[in-house]
């Protein structure tokens, strides 16, 4: 599976995910610039954590109008899938490509920490190796993590299960005290209607080996490879 | 020369910081007397902040050689090795005067710049570390200073994307009127692209790279050279202001051009910006250097040469190309979307020569702006209280009521509570090296493609320096250095960030020779060399001098990154025993502060050459795989130590202790404070192995009792001394700091 890494000015989880996707998985990988509009070669794009254009004006805000997200919507159509971390994740929903959007942390503050997630949907090609209610570990840190959406397009991601990822305590109760932003019903990932672009606040990739604490993160990635199938073409859910 | 520029006097002099005598020999060194824009170099470059002119002659008595040194000081930033081609760049730096102002940008400031220092290096940061100190936690003053300075941090470094690895917050009254904000950065480096800031070779071109400049932090360095009084917030203009994006562009463009093989030497411009970069580098290849002002990228008009000179706007460096290689250094930051413009060049006359528009607004030797700046040999002496404090005895107060309650009010206390309330507003783990996270004795990283690991500490007991400065200093670095141990790391090198009052009064400037003097000793006896640092005099307002705080920043390697301890209890059942001597003192301690607000009393005894053996023993233990944990015991004492092993870790968990029958008042048994101890914990089956291990060691060491339990309780003599409930302790602990602080 051909993954892409994108680097915007400012991004910095670039490496991380690089080296999870070449040394943990070994599978090919490439940087991807962000004035690059020549998607083709890839399979699966990352839009990594960091503060891309410093994130001046708004979290992704600049980002979401550079040249290679401009180009993401027709990979996507064309059978691309692609997995925003942190800032990917606020990229895309600047971009319009997922619903919703990424505020300010309610404590006001920026937090790293160790969270835990509950697997809301299992049957995208990110989390076909899951369980559903399955209970993954995965840090997070950021400073505008908490997601929003109005009324209406909250009971459509319920109700299409777009809602992929939940923050929960330990033992999986959906509860306030384990949702460490504020997330609007504790959503920490959400993905588009045709179930081929997965936005998520926590870091995949710092959770994908043992010595860093865990490998829920690894799930995703694995996920990800299965969903190839042998003519090339991907999985629907 | 300009015309435009006003008449340089002896009053201008004064003004800029310089005395009579420094201008006097201004003019003798250059037959003349100095432009405006030459007095404005002057005053830059002799600054103490550049200068070093009260420290210089003590800092020469400290070790900086050693089989692991690449680089000592002198340079940006430090550099060790660590076995095959790779390379440790690490320093630490003060940002204490303008994060009093503003606390913010000041901190965010202090990070970009050591960051800077270790990149222009040709390292890429892999850590930060941050030691704090402020006034009493209570004091809302001291609230805004922490929230502000925190957040700063946070903010520069998470953008940056570089991970906090660890550091202190401490508290104490003479900190309320100048905090302290030390940060310390570490990268990794190959052997063979080690970078200088050296402009070598007569035409080759000079580059300004990075941001603009503006009229921000004008003065810096002469602002961090005085003592603050009542109208400090006023000079808040002297501050600059971070861009942590710009910083981050910066990184990957100086990397990528350094790649090219077109840059010879870069410097960081920080303290007195170009001025201090275009007389240091030529300095020292001993060459010359000619600049032309209009050239230099500016976001505000109307700049003046001195203005120009003297601006410390962040996120900029000084670099020197190959000449004939120019486009490449130009297309690699064009990509980033950087200025590089050439404002110069190396030449070989000596002479650092400024113009603005053709015209020459300065032309000095670059040696009489930096190696023959003045070197002062200025009167020490004791200061009138010390004796007294020594003479202390804690033991004429009354002994608790109470150990249990003590116990719980020294672990919920700012000093030693849990500071995760500070570091989850850090990133902790980009980068993915982060095999222990802060909260430990030291931040662990991970060498990829190596199976190695670098350890790193920061670590200053402020209290025992100044009550025996060259013994608290030494036992700085010795703190410092077991904390490494007990992480299975063995230290490599130091780097020390000496915070103290104003040199100009003798006992502050004893203070500083008895802390150096101790510092030496230490670095002597535990081989460990010091390859770079910085001094912060000054740190006075309104006569209030801060404690003496040098803090010592000092990193380690762990050959096999699998061997690596954490200090928390893991299991029950598992063994727990004490390294190192019997020997603690009150004075100084925590507990005496906590429960009397005293700060008196002698220090117990620092034997180098056994704290040399605990550290060995612990290393060796650690790696035969004999140890679970391994915590440094420090302040609190040996009660505290147990029950943060007991807390401090993913999973809380008890012990059961029984103390040594020796008839110690149970205050001084429990919390008193002594250098070379160490709390381990091990498999029972690992208890012959150790015992014997102990024995090549010729160590003292005892055991103490067994993990397990929901309660930590300590007997002596078949007694109960102290007992808390796990659950009694855990919440003290982790809402301790921001109970006195959020």
């Amino acid at each position: 599976m051909n993954f892409g890494v994108v680097v915007f000015p400012g991004t910095w989880s670039d490496c991380d995910f690089h080296y999870v996707i070449s040394e943990v998985l070994r599978q090919p990988v490439r940087y991807v610039w962000h004035r690059d509009r020549q998607l083709d070669d890839f399979d699966c794009l990352i839009l990594p954590g960091g503060f891309s254009y410093g994130d001046y004006l708004r979290a992704g805000a600049v980002a979401g109008r550079s040249p290679v997200v401009e180009a993401l919507p027709e990979f996507v159509a064309k059978g691309g899938l692609v997995l925003g971390s942190c800032n990917g994740f606020q990229i895309l929903c600047e971009a319009k490509i997922l619903p919703g959007a990424l505020m300010r942390n309610e404590c006001l503050q920026y937090r790293c920490q160790s969270t835990h997630l509950r697997v809301e949907n299992a049957e995208t090609p990110f989390t076909r190796l899951m369980r559903p209610g399955q209970i993954l570990k995965m840090p997070i840190s950021h400073g505008e993590g908490k997601f929003y959406a109005d009324p209406e397009t909250l009971r459509r991601l319920r109700d299409q299960k777009q809602i992929v990822f939940r923050y929960c305590a330990e033992d999986g109760r959906v509860v306030k005290e384990a949702n460490p932003n504020g997330s609007l019903d504790n959503v920490a990932g959400v993905i588009n209607e045709e179930g081929t672009v997965l936005g998520l606040m926590p870091h995949p990739e710092r959770a994908s080996e043992n010595a860093m604490g865990g490998t829920d993160g690894l799930l995703i990635f694995h996920s990800l490879l299965g969903s190839l199938v042998e003519d090339g073409s991907f999985l629907k859910r | 020369m300009s015309g435009a520029e006003p008449k340089v006097t002896l009053d201008l002099a004064l003004a800029s910081g310089l005395t009579g005598e420094e201008y006097d020999r201004i003019i003798r060194r250059l037959g003349r007397e100095p432009t405006f824009t030459e007095l404005g170099l002057f005053s830059a470059l002799w600054s103490e902040h550049c200068a070093y002119k009260h420290s210089r002659i003590f800092l020469r008595g400290l070790p900086t050689a050693g089989p692991a040194v690449l680089q000592g000081p002198g340079e940006n930033a430090g550099i060790v090795d660590l076995g095959g081609d790779l390379a440790l760049a690490f320093k630490i730096e003060s940002h204490n005067h303008p994060s009093f102002i503003e606390p913010f940008q000041g901190a965010a400031t202090g990070v970009g710049g050591i960051l800077r220092d270790i990149f222009t290096m040709g390292a890429r940061p892999i850590a930060v570390l941050d030691s704090l100190r402020f006034g009493p936690a209570q004091d809302p003053r001291s609230r805004r200073l922490i929230e502000g300075v925190v957040s700063g941090i946070s903010w520069y470094g998470n953008c940056f994307g570089v991970p906090n690895l660890g550091g202190e917050v401490g508290f104490a009254p003479e900190y309320a009127g100048n905090p302290i904000v030390n940060a310390m950065a570490v990268g990794l480096v190959s052997k063979t692209r080690i970078f200088r800031a050296r402009a070598e070779g007569p035409g080759n071109p000079v580059f300004y790279v990075g941001a603009k400049t503006g009229r921000d932090g004008i003065h810096g360095a002469t602002m961090a050279s005085a003592t603050f009084d009542e109208g400090a917030e006023e000079r808040r203009p002297t501050v600059q202001v971070g861009d942590p994006f710009t910083e981050k562009l910066l990184l990957e463009a100086c990397l990528e051009a350094m790649e090219t093989g077109a840059v010879l030497g870069i410097q960081d411009m920080g303290a007195a910006g170009l001025a201090c970069a275009c007389s240091e580098m030529p300095a020292r290849a001993s060459m010359g250097m000619e600049v032309e002002l209009s050239s230099v990228p500016q976001r505000e008009t109307g700049m003046t040469p001195y203005e120009i000179m003297l601006s410390e706007s962040q996120e900029r460096m000084l670099l020197v190309a190959a000449r004939g290689r120019e486009e490449e250094v130009r297309r690699v930051f064009a990509k980033w979307e950087l200025d590089a413009v050439q404002i110069g060049q190396v030449t070989d006359d000596g002479t650092l020569r400024v113009r603005m528009n053709g015209a020459v607004v300065a032309e000095v030797p670059v040696k009489a702006l930096t190696d023959e700046a003045p070197v002062y040999d200025k009167p020490t002496a004791p200061p009138g209280w010390q004796d007294a404090l020594a003479a202390f005895d804690p033991l004429t107060l009354p002994a608790p009521s109470d150990c249990s309650e003590t116990l719980v009010t020294l672990l919920g206390s700012p000093g030693i509570a849990s500071k995760a309330w500070v570091y989850r507003q850090y990133d902790q783990q980009v980068g993915i090296n982060s095999l222990v996270m802060p909260g430990s004795d030291a931040g662990i990283l991970r060498i990829k493609g190596t199976g190695k690991a670098v350890a790193v500490t920061t670590d200053c007991n402020a209290r025992f320096v100044y009550l025996d400065p060259r013994a608290g200093a030494a036992m700085a670095l010795a703190e410092a250095a077991r904390n490494l141990a007990v992480s299975g790391a063995r230290p490599l090198a130091l780097t020390d960030c000496l915070n103290f009052g104003s040199p100009e009064r003798p006992e502050i400037l004893w203070q500083f020779k008895e802390a150096v003097a101790g510092i030496a000793e230490a670095c002597r006896a535990l081989d460990i060399p010091v390859v770079g640092g910085n001094v912060s005099f000054y740190n006075e307002t309104l006569g209030q001098a801060i404690l003496p705080t040098p803090v010592i920043g000092m990193a380690g390697l762990i050959d096999e990154a699998e061997r690596r301890r954490t200090q928390w209890f893991e299991q029950e059942g598992d063994r727990i025993a004490l390294l190192g001597p019997p020997a603690v003192s009150l004075g100084g301690s925590e507990y005496l502060w906590v429960m009397h607000g005293k700060m008196a009393g002698g220090l117990a005894p620092l034997n180098l050459q056994l704290e040399r053996r605990v550290h060995e023993a612990c290393r060796a233990a650690i790696a035969a795989g004999l140890l679970r944990s391994a915590h440094d015991c420090s302040e609190g004492g040996l009660a505290v130590a147990v029950a943060e092993s007991c807390v401090s870790g993913p999973r809380a968990i008890g012990a059961a202790v029984e103390l040594p029958d020796d008839g110690r008042r149970l205050d001084l048994a429990l919390f008193g404070e002594g250098p070379s101890r160490v709390v381990v914990s091990m498999r029972p089956e690992a208890e012959r192995h150790f015992e014997r291990l102990m024995g090549e060691f010729a160590l003292p060491w005892t055991w103490l009792g067994r993990v397990g339990g929901e309660a930590v309780n300590v007997r002596r003599g078949g007694e109960t001394i102290l007992s808390v409930p796990l659950e009694k302790l855990d919440h003290a602990w982790r809402h301790g700091f921001e109970r006195h602080v959020a």
